[in-house]
């Protein structure tokens, strides 16, 4: 029996490590117990050192892409899920092109989850300006991912604002920005940040871009779950523009047409005259 | 009148600029700011960064740089003839909100669109300033859509593909007569050279010189445009003539649809209505099957003879019950084409059967896990163990499909 310790920071390559080394010794799932972050405590610690990496390990591609997004996944089971895919994979190669198999089905299902849950990072982090002066601007959002997904998508923000400081603080894993250089540390409570005069701009923006005579709230919320909105400087908004929608819809309807500006019938005439 | 500050401005001109549909960032070059020289970058996919509760995707910064315009287009809450409050940006304004509010993650970048003010090239050359700036002085390397003034010199659209990712041109009503008739100063033939100028600037791009060196990016993302639904009488086969049309002639990237909604200060000439949004919601999924399904636009309006899209279920439902004598189709036999066209069947879940057939026959149970709705599937195919039996040509079969008959209600 192995007990395999994966790292809270790193772990797509701890996992990976482990699994080549399991695999290549031939050692079954079922003698394999994966320990994120300590979480097993001492009980099922053992002393039994993983087996030497002896022989280059071949897997699929497209299990290794995917794999490469489940470990981020919150469900204690993808270690394990992962690692009895690939124990099958070695007598059933085709079986990453069967998408009906279930447990390909599940972490696919999963992978998704991974996915989603990166896309929304990506969206919603709200950064707010920490005003420090100096040759670089600094920001620092507060976010709550569903998954591990601080780290996958960290870069993604290193690519996008290289030339200012960040910091992404989460209860799981924090990312930091300086210099240039991205670093990730531990989790940590809500930071206090500044207020920032912007979040205001930033809602006048969002309150007059919504079309009151379309107001179709599922399909906000199913794009933008209620989960995020306390993380959402534009979300306080969202009650008062559907409460008042109908009623700012009717007093369009209720307004007569009026009379044309004054100015109106002059540019008119001269729009005609030019164009003739 | 009092002078507006920034917040009471951005409120105008964000109010002024719902209306159009577009919010797209997506499919631009990749760039990014590594270098630490200039801030933004763009991946392929766009990004959604807030929904309002109308449940469309707020993506880009969409505002007017004016509102003050000397068209009269009787669907628009700018016309001359509105009494609707004006407001102007400066250059330095559009370009610190555009960089503010993408510095703290609120936006994939601008769509910037105007009012015509004194005349198009006057109108297009204070756009592209704030373009260039962005571009030339800001670095950023976002996403920028700007709305291309029609009636503006060549030149000047030219120079607006060299800095935007995407250019649009709205044709705004699916016919030339009823462009005549609620936009009486906008001229359908203008629209469209200016779209094919467009084309040919963007074909001429890709190509490469005798030295064997790629012409200057032009639009990386291509080109849109937009019409109104339901402020004129044309069919939905019209309009989706017109944008097969649209799509071939001009290579456009989309075609957006936006239901006719109801604007402050309306012209007797266009009474309010409530926005067709099924309508819309229709005309979208027969644009997609169009392009990404196989499906001609006669075989998509066939279904009722009055040219309009059947509002109750969906166009390729729609067909299906139609043509029912197509139907069961064996999912372990069937053409990739025969497949697109099973209700229910997504291009995803046609991949991932093809991609499995392979190496076995699939079951019902199989096509569940691929993702397909066999709400709807069930009565259309045969699968190793499922046969739809006398469903496929039962006379109530639409009747499963079809919302259920409005209950009576005493008034």
């Amino acid at each position: 029996m192995y007990t395999v310790p994966l790292p809270r920071i790193g772990t797509d390559i701890a996992w990976r490590d482990a699994a080549k080394r399991l695999i290549g010794a031939g050692v079954s799932p079922d003698d394999v117990l994966w320990d994120f972050d300590n979480e097993m405590g001492e009980l099922f610690a053992t002393a039994a050192a993983l087996p030497p990496l002896t022989r280059r390990i071949k897997a699929p591609q497209s299990f290794v892409q995917m794999a490469d997004w489940v470990v981020w996944h919150k469900d204690p089971q993808r270690f394990a899920r992962l690692y009895a895919l690939l124990w099958r994979l070695r007598h059933q190669p085709g079986l990453m092109q069967d998408r009906a198999d279930p447990d390909l089905a599940k972490l696919r299902h999963m992978e998704k989850g991974v996915h989603r849950c990166k896309h929304k990072m990506k969206a919603f982090v709200r950064f707010r300006d920490l005003r420090q002066g100096g040759a670089r601007r600094s920001f620092a959002a507060w976010f709550e991912p569903t998954h591990h997904t601080v780290e996958p998508t960290a870069p993604f923000f290193a690519r996008r604002f290289a030339d200012m400081d960040w910091m992404i603080a989460t209860p799981d894993v924090t990312a930091q920005f300086v210099d240039g250089n991205l670093s990730f540390h531990p989790g940590q409570p809500k930071p206090d940040l500044p207020e920032d005069a912007a979040e205001a701009l930033w809602g006048t923006y969002f309150c007059n871009i919504f079309n009151p005579a379309r107001l179709k709230v599922s399909a906000m919320t199913s794009e933008m779950p209620k989960k995020y909105w306390k993380n959402l400087p534009e979300a306080q908004h969202i009650q008062g523009l559907i409460a008042g929608a109908e009623a700012k819809v009717q007093q369009m309807r209720d307004n007569a047409p009026t009379l044309p500006p004054e100015r109106a019938a002059k540019i008119k005439r001269q729009l005609r005259d030019d164009q003739e | 009148m009092a002078r507006l500050d920034l917040s009471q401005k951005l409120a105008i001109l964000s109010d002024a600029a719902r209306y159009d549909a577009s919010c797209a960032s997506s499919g631009t070059t990749r760039r990014d700011s590594r270098d630490g020289k200039g801030l933004g970058s763009t991946e392929g996919s766009g990004i959604c960064h807030a929904y309002a509760p109308d449940g469309r995707c707020i993506s880009l910064l969409k505002i007017l740089m004016t509102n003050f315009c000397i068209y009269d287009c009787a669907y628009c809450i700018n016309r001359v003839s509105s009494n609707v409050q004006r407001a102007r940006f400066s250059v330095d304004e559009v370009v610190q909100l555009t960089i503010e509010f993408y510095r703290r993650n609120y936006i994939e970048g601008l769509f910037l669109s105007s009012g015509i003010i004194q005349s198009p090239d006057k109108t297009m050359e204070d756009m592209l300033r704030i373009a260039k700036r962005l571009r030339e002085v800001e670095n950023f390397r976002g996403y920028i859509h700007l709305k291309t003034i029609p009636d503006a010199a060549p030149e000047l659209i030219e120079e607006a593909g060299l800095y935007a990712d995407r250019l649009s041109i709205n044709v705004e009503l699916p016919t030339d007569n009823s462009v005549k008739a609620y936009a009486p100063e906008k001229n359908p033939v203008t629209i469209r050279k200016a779209m094919g100028d467009v084309k040919s600037r963007k074909d001429m791009a890709g190509e490469r010189s005798y030295t064997g060196k790629r012409g200057k990016r032009f639009v990386p993302a291509g080109q849109s445009t937009q019409m109104i639904v339901g402020a004129d009488g044309s069919t939905d086969a019209t309009i989706l003539g017109q944008s097969t049309q649209l799509y071939g002639d001009y290579k456009l990237k989309r075609v957006y649809y936006s239901a006719f909604s109801p604007i402050p200060d309306a012209t007797a000439k266009l009474p309010l209505i409530k926005p067709p949004l099924v309508r819309e919601h229709r005309l979208y999924q027969a644009d997609w099957l169009l392009r990404f399904y196989g499906f001609g636009v006669d075989e998509i309006t066939a279904a009722r003879p009055d040219g309009n899209l059947d509002l109750e279920v969906d166009p390729k439902l729609a067909w299906a019950l139609q043509n029912r004598a197509q139907f069961p189709v064996d999912v372990n036999k069937a053409s990739k084409e025969m497949l697109l066209r099973i209700p229910g069947f997504g291009t995803r879940t046609v991949g991932r059967i093809l991609s499995t057939r392979r190496h076995r026959r699939l079951r019902y149970e199989d096509l569940l896990r691929m993702g397909a709705s066999l709400k709807k599937a069930q009565a259309f195919i045969t699968a190793l163990d499922w046969s739809p039996g006398g469903l496929t040509d039962s006379i109530n079969l639409r009747a499963r499909f079809a919302p259920p008959p409005e209950q009576l209600s005493l008034f």
